[in-house]
């Protein structure tokens, strides 16, 4: 922490800097001991992978205001760049690798940003489609990207950080916990200092902005490049920690939809959201999946209990934004001055 | 503080609900088999298909015969939509429990991120008629089972077959196929090896691309029509085959001339595109209807007794039904094949994918099982994990499959170096040393001499 | 003429018939965003809802005038349940919340629409014989003019409507200023009710139209794809800009996968239209028709 430059005025810790501290002597002391694997890989992996995504996301579209619907191409990218550079650089350690992907899906932002400085509102989010499709075009076609292989289906390679492996459920679980863990940092840093107060009065009111000398254009590109950094990364997880394949598929309109919903569920604008919408959208179908299996028994018909899942996930959606159009962090916030005020 | 204490109880619920994919315990003598099935989403139609034959062919066995000399067969499923990461997590959720003989996924996406897990939990994965090519080298890939057909040898079976249409593969000389395939890994799979036949025989070939889903080919049947091919080969996925008889219908080439690969050749495949699919014709691992025994037991025994498997008995029969079938013959004699070296009771992982390295059906035992003509056979040995499967085409007649051609054997030996030279490369990336096979196999020998000698 | 040219006419006209095919996703998607400002992404989820209903009421023997009847009824339903189980409530909030809302409903609809008809699929035969009629060299399918024609009439319809009848004409006043529509003493319910079905109707021609050449089965709902670049770059508020830019869309779309195609690879497809739309916005911010005001999420 000291390391990093103070330019910005040190912001306070938010008030729930004891639960945070709790949260994370629960996450690295408790749950890697008393974890299943299933706990592991199935639940805590991708839910860690996809709430960075919905981080990223949140830098662009909660704080900056800009609708994206690529996010799912820029985990793509991060995800390939960090094969690629592992696969031709062999000697370069883990965390550099991931870092650089992160910087390759940050130019590839730029690059999708670029509509940005004149489309708005659904036009843009249209307009990021093109990303979208473009990507799963280039990375089917271009042969290099998945090293020739024939079925464009890759293996990721083994998670090893300074000699040591991290390649068992807990040790995936672990680089992933303290991947996020520093980018939340790192993302809580960017939106507490005055670039980060700039995105925001862009979301508010552009014109205004502009008028307090905000330079539009630039912070515009920049909220781009650092959402689909940090989306990069998450992508490299996704296909390095979680399923240990890479390939297009994975990263399709779909996926994009699912960060956006992360994103919108969890609270737009707030750093919480990221992982309250990824717990809500991760666990809560599997959640659903496993009472419709105990209340119906394990012969019952799978497919017409996903249809049903389905139907309640939508619903579930549904009301929650008629409820609480501000999302999950909204409604906890809600809930803690309920419970303060009746504490008091 | 009621919300954070229900939101606790509700978490703790949670967790013991997740849990409680815990093994029943205690129960001996049982098969199980984890289905990462598909029910819903895009390709629903197959997977309802595919499960539902298996399902209904392992409830043959188990009503029949009291399942596998005794050892009774369970499965439970987990649906993944055909989407990797369910695959995945019905993966993580079911391999605890005891038992466990085979996965089958009929998923390329699913099947690749499980070889490595499924290699280190010591089970096989059995990839009928798909999957990863290289695989089909079990010196490489032990547990890794590519069975009867992989994408390689699927070319190889449908070249064979426009051969014969040409009048002899050296009338090939001079042709122009167009393969139509969907944009996808899967779809690219074959691209070298349609050059590489090409450059054999003397055709020329046109690969062109339909962007996923497929569900507008204007421009690529034009640029078809533009080209006037001999045949074009459908090398499609879910809607993008009845599109493309559709389109072809629009742009005037005829049905018949069209060739579709493994997952082209369904009813799901033609009845969308109505007429246009009169004449269509595709390549086949296992003849479709109902005519063979094992079909009408299922038909008598297991829906008979009302615990069939398909919503729609009409769909009995169909490719993807008897697929699913022939993938719990190929299963269940894996298993019982296994059993007659280690014995009768639930096997390990490890022993199942003996029995499966060993499933040899020749035609007669084949027949002896109710399935002649349904299949060809299968001889899978230590090296070869897809097992000489034979194909043979079908064609679409507007109401129903009729098979057109002999079993056709693709050309195994042009394509195994070719896939040596995959599998010893992903060998080698991953720090694997190849099996000895020679080795192996002499020891098995040696080991039933001596077992013949004690007796 | 040269058989160069009678091919790219070929391939010009094929691509104009297939806009007319994503013209006709997109109108649907017009009618709800003119007047409440939703990007309803459930669009696609009513294509497939309606096909689905249909062809399975047609399947267990209802004939084809009484299945079209209560399958209008249905969609009728849907809308108007959409309207007020959903967008009533939601009323006010800013657009992004509004479409993850219609994304919500998409699952709700998808997941109805799949428990109630089965996952199966299902061929549509409305009696149109797909064969190809040769117009001076250039083939042009029968089935594709008759899916133009439809969409003709249907916007005829629709222009009718708007035009000569009371609700027709309130909707036009609330698409131009809400507030001012709403001053006079319009009732917004009523007419967000009226347009969602007939948006719902929409999705019914083109799920009838869509499914007859895809199949009825869960892809129906995917045509919403092609339907976007035409919202780009004909507005998401004009419906004559909806059709001039799907024709735009199919035509570019086919000619570059044709003859650019090959020389950066095939399968562009996929996002050329996008591209193409996007370069055009870039161009000309105020897109195809220029009525667009500056909106913000």
């Amino acid at each position: 922490m000291d390391a990093l430059p103070r330019a910005a005025p040190r912001p306070h810790l938010p008030a729930g800097a004891l639960g945070l501290g709790a949260l994370l002597v629960l996450a690295y002391g408790i749950v890697p001991l008393t974890g299943t694997s299933y706990l592991f890989e199935a639940l805590l992996t991708p839910f860690l992978a996809l709430a960075l995504a919905g981080l990223g996301l949140n830098l662009l579209t909660g704080y900056a205001g800009l609708l994206s619907l690529g996010s799912a191409a820029f985990m793509a990218v991060g995800a390939y760049a960090a094969f690629n550079l592992s696969l031709r650089l062999p000697g370069l350690p883990l965390p550099a690798s991931l870092l650089l992907a992160g910087f390759v899906a940050a130019l590839a932002g730029l690059a999708a940003g670029l509509p940005a400085l004149r489309l708005r509102g659904f036009y843009l989010a249209v307009s990021t489609l093109a990303v979208q499709f473009f990507v799963a075009w280039a990375l089917n076609r271009i042969g290099w990207i998945s090293d020739d292989s024939p079925s464009g289906v890759i293996t990721a390679p083994r998670l090893v950080v300074a000699g040591l492996s991290f390649d068992d459920p807990r040790g995936r679980y672990l680089v992933s916990l303290t991947v996020v863990t520093l980018l939340t940092l790192v993302a809580w840093r960017l939106v507490s200092s005055p670039t980060g107060r700039n995105l925001v009065a862009i979301r508010d009111n552009e014109t205004a902005a502009r008028l307090v000398g905000v330079k539009v254009a630039r912070t515009k590109l920049l909220a781009f490049a650092a959402s689909s950094f940090v989306i990069g990364i998450a992508g490299a997880l996704w296909a390095f920690a979680y399923l240990r394949t890479v390939e297009p598929a994975g990263f399709n309109l779909d996926r994009s939809f699912q960060i956006l919903f992360i994103v919108i569920i969890g609270g737009l604008g707030t750093l919480r959201g990221a992982f309250l919408g990824a717990g809500f959208i991760v666990v809560l179908p599997l959640l659903l999946a496993r009472l419709g299996a105990a209340l119906l028994g394990d012969g019952f018909d799978s497919g017409t209990l996903e249809m049903v899942q389905r139907i309640v996930l939508g619903a579930l959606i549904v009301a929650l934004l008629i409820r609480e159009p501000a999302g999950l962090a909204a409604l906890l916030d809600r809930a803690g001055r309920r419970l303060g005020r009746r504490a008091a | 503080m009621p919300l954070t204490t229900r939101l606790r109880a509700a978490l703790l619920a949670g967790t013991v609900m997740l849990a409680a994919a815990a093994p029943r315990a205690g129960w001996a003598d049982e098969q199980y088999f984890p289905l990462q099935s598909y029910r819903v989403g895009p390709y629903a139609a197959g997977g309802t298909g595919f499960f539902g034959g298996f399902i209904d062919y392992l409830n043959l066995i188990n009503a029949r015969d009291g399942g596998v000399n005794g050892v009774k067969l369970t499965w439970s499923e987990g649906e993944t939509q055909y989407e990797v990461e369910r695959g995945v997590e019905v993966y993580e959720r079911l391999k605890s429990r005891p038992g466990i003989a085979a996965w089958n996924p009929l998923s390329v996406g699913i099947a690749y991120a499980m070889i490595d897990r499924i290699t280190a939990d010591r089970v096989p994965l059995v990839t009928i008629n798909h999957g990863r090519t290289d695989s089909t080298d079990g010196r490489v890939f032990p547990y890794v089972f590519p069975l009867l057909l992989n994408p390689y040898s699927e070319t190889s079976g449908i070249i064979q077959y426009l051969g014969t249409r040409a009048g002899g593969l050296d009338k090939l000389k001079g042709k122009t196929i167009a393969v139509l395939y969907h944009g996808s890994p899967y779809g690219k799979e074959t691209i070298p090896i349609y050059a590489q036949l090409a450059e054999r025989y003397g055709f020329t070939v046109a690969q062109i691309e339909v962007p996923h889903p497929g569900n507008e080919q204007q421009s690529q049947w034009l640029t078809i029509r533009r080209l006037r091919p001999d045949f074009v080969v459908l090398r499609g996925w879910g809607v993008m085959n009845p599109v493309a008889l559709k389109t072809a219908q629009k742009t005037g080439f005829p049905a018949d001339r069209i060739v579709g690969n493994v997952w082209s050749n369904s009813e799901e495949d033609v009845i969308p595109a109505g007429d246009a699919a009169k004449g269509y014709v595709a390549i086949t691992t296992q003849a479709s209807g109902t005519a063979y025994p094992v079909i009408q037991e299922v038909v008598g025994k297991v829906y008979g007794a009302g615990n069939g498997n398909l919503a729609d008995r009409k769909r009995i029969g169909s490719v993807y039904h008897n697929l699913g079938v022939l993938n719990g013959i190929l299963n269940v004699e894996a298993v019982r094949i296994a059993q007659g070296k280690f014995g009768a009771r639930t096997l390990t992982g490890d022993e199942v994918r003996w029995g499966f390295e060993h499933l040899r059906l020749d035609e007669a035992r084949v027949a002896a099982l109710g399935a002649k003509g349904l299949f060809h056979s299968i001889n899978v040995t230590c090296a070869n994990h897809e097992g000489e499967g034979r194909v043979t085409f079908q064609q679409w007649d507007g109401a129903k499959w009729t098979v057109v051609s002999d079993w056709i054997a693709p050309d195994w030996a042009s394509l195994r170096p070719i896939i040596e030279a995959s599998a010893t490369a992903y060998a080698k990336e991953h720090g694997l040393t190849p099996r000895d096979c020679a080795a192996e196999e002499a020891a098995d020998a040696a080991g039933k001499q001596a077992a013949a000698a004690a007796r | 003429m040269s058989p160069d040219l009678a091919f790219l006419i070929e391939v010009v006209v094929g691509g104009l018939l297939s806009g007319v095919m994503y013209a006709l996703v997109a109108i649907g998607f017009v009618l709800i965003y003119k007047t409440s400002g939703v990007l309803n992404f459930a669009q696609g989820a009513m294509v497939l809802f309606a096909a689905l209903t249909f062809v399975s009421l047609t399947e267990r023997g209802l004939p084809f005038p009484a299945a079209l009847a209560a399958t209008l009824a249905a969609m009728g339903v849907v809308g108007l349940a959409v309207e007020r189980t959903v967008l009533r409530p939601l009323v006010n909030q800013p657009p992004i919340t509004l479409f993850m809302a219609t994304l919500g409903v998409a699952y709700v609809i998808e997941g109805a629409a799949q428990l109630a008809w089965g996952t199966q699929v299902h061929g549509l035969d409305l009696g149109i014989d797909d064969t190809p009629i040769d117009l001076g060299g250039v083939l042009v399918s029968r089935f594709d003019l008759f899916a133009a024609a439809t969409a003709g009439l249907m916007v005829a319809l629709l222009s009718a409507f708007f035009r000569y009848t009371r609700t027709g004409l309130a909707f036009r006043a609330v698409a131009d200023d809400p507030l001012a529509a709403l001053n006079t003493g319009l009732r917004l319910p009523r007419i967000w009710s009226a347009v969602w079905i007939a948006a719902g109707i929409v999705a019914l021609v083109a799920g009838l139209l869509w499914g007859a050449r895809l199949g009825v089965q869960f892809s129906l709902s995917l045509v919403v794809l092609k339907a976007l670049p035409v919202l780009v770059l004909g507005g998401f508020d004009s419906i004559a800009g909806a059709i001039v830019a799907g024709l735009i869309v199919g035509a570019v779309e086919k000619v570059s996968e044709v003859y650019l195609g090959p020389v950066i690879g095939g399968g562009i497809e996929g996002w050329i239209a996008y591209v193409a739309a996007l370069g055009f916005l870039l161009v000309r911010p105020s897109g195809l028709f220029g009525l667009r005001a500056v909106e913000r999420v």
